[in-house]
């Protein structure tokens, strides 16, 4: 089975892991890397783990879906090769026989914040490598673009640039 | 509002040659007698130097034009404009996080303005262990006097903003020396955006200096322009292939310029430029080109105060201590500088490890939050060899850096330093930047919790703003594929003039030590193209 054996590749940890499950995912289509626009599942994925990963400010969906859209400009501004690699991320998680096997989560939008948080920790200190890179793939993209939005500087003290400048 | 003179506005507006190559609709070819790859401080100053020697200069630059009209001190804005690969760019295995300018002006245009002169100790390993025998201290010293005049490099009399001062500080408290860092800035603000680009023109960079300098004397400046491959014929660069990146510098347009000239300087910074020369297939018998590149590999420890420390405001870094240096012999345990950096919510964020309630509870004392760097002197051991670059499927570089457990030594002593001068300075709780560490209440809880972190990738924060090597100048050829004079081996007509060149880390911020040398070895190059006196 396809899914068996792009799951074992993954967690295999070498380089072709996150290529093998993305592979799967695209295609094999051209060896020149293109952009990546996050896809319905996607938007789900992110929807899902940014409230858990940002913590108690995120709770508004129109804020969540802020967010969603500042990772996906984030991603647009990434080289061509990390954008494929992101892809392989998210189209692996996308696969609903390799998301239970890596994550034991259920489909993103059913997916409890302790179940969510539980899997975030889980990979955070996994003992493979790609796991923990793809945990902290995830960390940056939805921390940074939440705050890197003058909305979220109030909670934490930041006044921002000199107006007069700025 | 207040109106900040443009240079670069100005120098567009009297007629410079800069063509943004997002825009070409046909492919191009141009002629010159030297094409420099790269803007930054390597090309900025060759290109300068070059260009007052008479010869027709092309500067091929892979980031776009950007001025202070467009630095709004914004990190969303700056960091997809300015850096590489957005301020993401990562070693292979993703463990490292690397600050390099991609922009006209290149990391001098986001740096963070610490001048240092190359320490004694590092010329002195050069000499004996690479046979850099003209690389003294003497005879470097009018090209470092000629680059501080150059770019106003002098003592800063502001006093250190609080997250500096509390470096000085607990440093004193527990007798270690520290001292004040010099500046490349003129009309400073003090404001503390200097990695964002300076929105006043104060930081003497290559973007308000040389460049507009070199453009002012007829050079040519093509932006969104990745230097693809030097085409070699026998023993010569025929030309240079350049592929036009799209406005936001992603993806090929699909239009070329073929540049042709007697003489290629390659400066796109390490990693970059032994990837160029990689990718042309550059003679390289012992397998040198791209291995021992070094990073000076970055700990970093947040501390909580009970007071303001608003580490966002005020010149970025002006205090270090160079005690873990001095005391440790260059090929002993690995030795480190301590610095802070600029905290801005961004950067901050992703950088503290973890997620959910407690990050937020980190980020809510952002403002009365002090951070301190590591910077470990890598390239003097074999226990800190370097990593080498390697090209990707579709040609592109990447590091890939490996810690050793030499390194993970210094990172734990680094670790443990920093929280001991933190406590010192009255800090209410100290967090190593580690997955599985936390804040510590006191300084005997984190030494006892420091000790028993877990050293590996992907646990420890490791980050790196200075990279270096790749292209090593030797003595001899099979400790470096440049010669002492900057020329590539085995190409009559290839030099490397940038961070690329130094067979080992600095042991300090490397700008300084990339303007003199480049400098010199500009002034040579100049004599020999123009047939007048060269530095021997």
């Amino acid at each position: 089975m396809t899914t068996r054996r792009n799951f074992l590749r993954f967690v295999g940890g070498g380089a072709i892991a996150l290529a093998a499950g993305g592979a799967l995912y695209r295609g094999l289509q051209q060896s020149a890397p293109r952009r990546f626009n996050l896809d319905k599942s996607g938007h789900e994925l992110l929807t899902a783990v940014a409230p858990v990963l940002v913590g108690p400010a995120l709770t508004a969906p129109a804020d969540i879906a802020a967010v969603v859209g500042r990772v996906q400009t984030a991603i647009a501004g990434l080289p061509l090769a990390t954008q494929a690699e992101l892809q392989d991320l998210f189209g692996l998680l996308a696969l609903a026989p390799a998301r239970r096997l890596l994550t034991g989560l259920p489909a993103w939008r059913d997916a409890t914040p302790a179940q969510l948080q539980t899997f975030l920790q889980d990979w955070r200190l996994h003992r493979f490598q790609k796991l923990r890179s793809a945990y902290q793939a995830l960390h940056d993209l939805v921390l940074g673009s939440w705050y890197a939005d003058p909305a979220s500087w109030g909670a934490i003290g930041y006044p921002g640039p000199m107006q007069e400048l700025a | 509002m207040t109106a900040i003179a443009d240079p670069i506005a100005a120098g567009l507006a009297a007629g410079w040659h800069v063509t943004d190559c997002a825009t070409l609709t046909a492919d191009r070819v141009i002629e010159a007698d030297v094409v420099i790859v790269g803007s930054g401080a390597g090309g900025g100053v060759t290109a300068e130097i070059l260009a007052q020697s008479g010869l027709k200069v092309v500067i091929v630059e892979e980031g776009a034009l950007k001025s202070s009209r467009d630095f709004r001190m914004r990190e969303a804005e700056a960091y997809p404009a300015l850096y590489q690969e957005s301020a993401a760019r990562k070693t292979k295995d993703k463990a490292i996080n690397i600050l390099q300018g991609r922009t006209v002006g290149g990391s001098t245009t986001v740096n963070w303005t610490s001048s240092f002169r190359t320490p004694p100790v590092t010329l002195a390993h050069w000499q004996r262990r690479y046979g850099l025998t003209t690389y003294t201290v003497e005879s470097l010293a009018p090209w470092f006097e000629q680059m501080e005049a150059r770019l106003h490099i002098a003592g800063w009399p502001t006093p250190p903003n609080a997250n500096n001062d509390l470096l000085r500080q607990g440093a004193s408290r527990l007798g270690i020396a520290t001292g004040a860092i010099r500046r490349n800035v003129n009309g400073c603000w003090n404001l503390g955006y200097c990695g964002m680009g300076c929105p006043t023109n104060a930081k003497q960079s290559m973007l308000v200096t040389t460049i507009p300098s070199a453009l002012d004397r007829g050079a040519t400046l093509l932006t969104r322009a990745r230097a693809e491959r030097l085409v070699l014929r026998g023993d010569r660069a025929d030309h240079l292939m350049i592929a036009a990146l799209d406005a936001d510098g992603i993806a090929p347009t699909g239009h070329t310029v073929t540049v042709r000239a007697r003489h290629y300087v390659v400066a796109g910074g390490a990693i970059n430029s032994p990837g160029l020369l990689l990718r042309s297939g550059a003679p390289d018998p012992n397998r040198l080109l791209g291995a021992r590149t070094f990073l000076h590999p970055t700990l970093v420890s947040a501390a909580r105060f009970a007071q303001p420390v608003e580490g966002y405001a005020g010149a970025p870094q002006t205090i270090y201590s160079d005690h873990f240096l001095d005391t440790l012999p260059p090929d002993g345990p690995v030795g480190y500088k301590l610095e802070v950096p600029p905290l801005h919510p961004l950067l901050l964020s992703t950088t503290l490890a973890g997620f959910g309630a407690a990050h937020a509870e980190a980020m809510r004392h952002f403002a009365r939050t002090q951070g301190m760097l590591a910077l470990l002197r890598d390239g003097f051991h074999d226990g800190a060899p370097g990593g080498r670059v390697l090209l990707r499927a579709d040609g592109t570089p990447e590091l890939d850096y490996a810690m050793t457990n030499y390194l993970w030594d210094g990172a734990r002593r680094a670790l443990l330093t920093m929280a001991e001068i933190q406590f010192a300075a009255g800090a209410e709780a100290v967090l190593p930047l580690h997955e599985t560490g936390r804040h510590y209440a006191s300084w005997n809880e984190a030494q006892a919790a420091i000790a028993a972190l877990p050293m590996a990738p992907l646990l420890t924060r490791v980050a790196s703003a200075h990279v270096m090597g790749g292209c090593a100048m030797a003595g001899h050829e099979r400790d470096g594929v440049v010669a002492p004079d900057g020329r590539y081996r085995g190409l009559t007509n290839v030099s490397v003039h940038d961070g690329s060149l130094f067979p080992t880390s600095i042991g300090a911020n490397p700008q300084l030590s990339i303007y003199a040398i480049t400098a010199r070895l500009a002034s040579g190059l100049a004599g020999q193209l123009t047939g007048g006196k060269s530095y021997g």
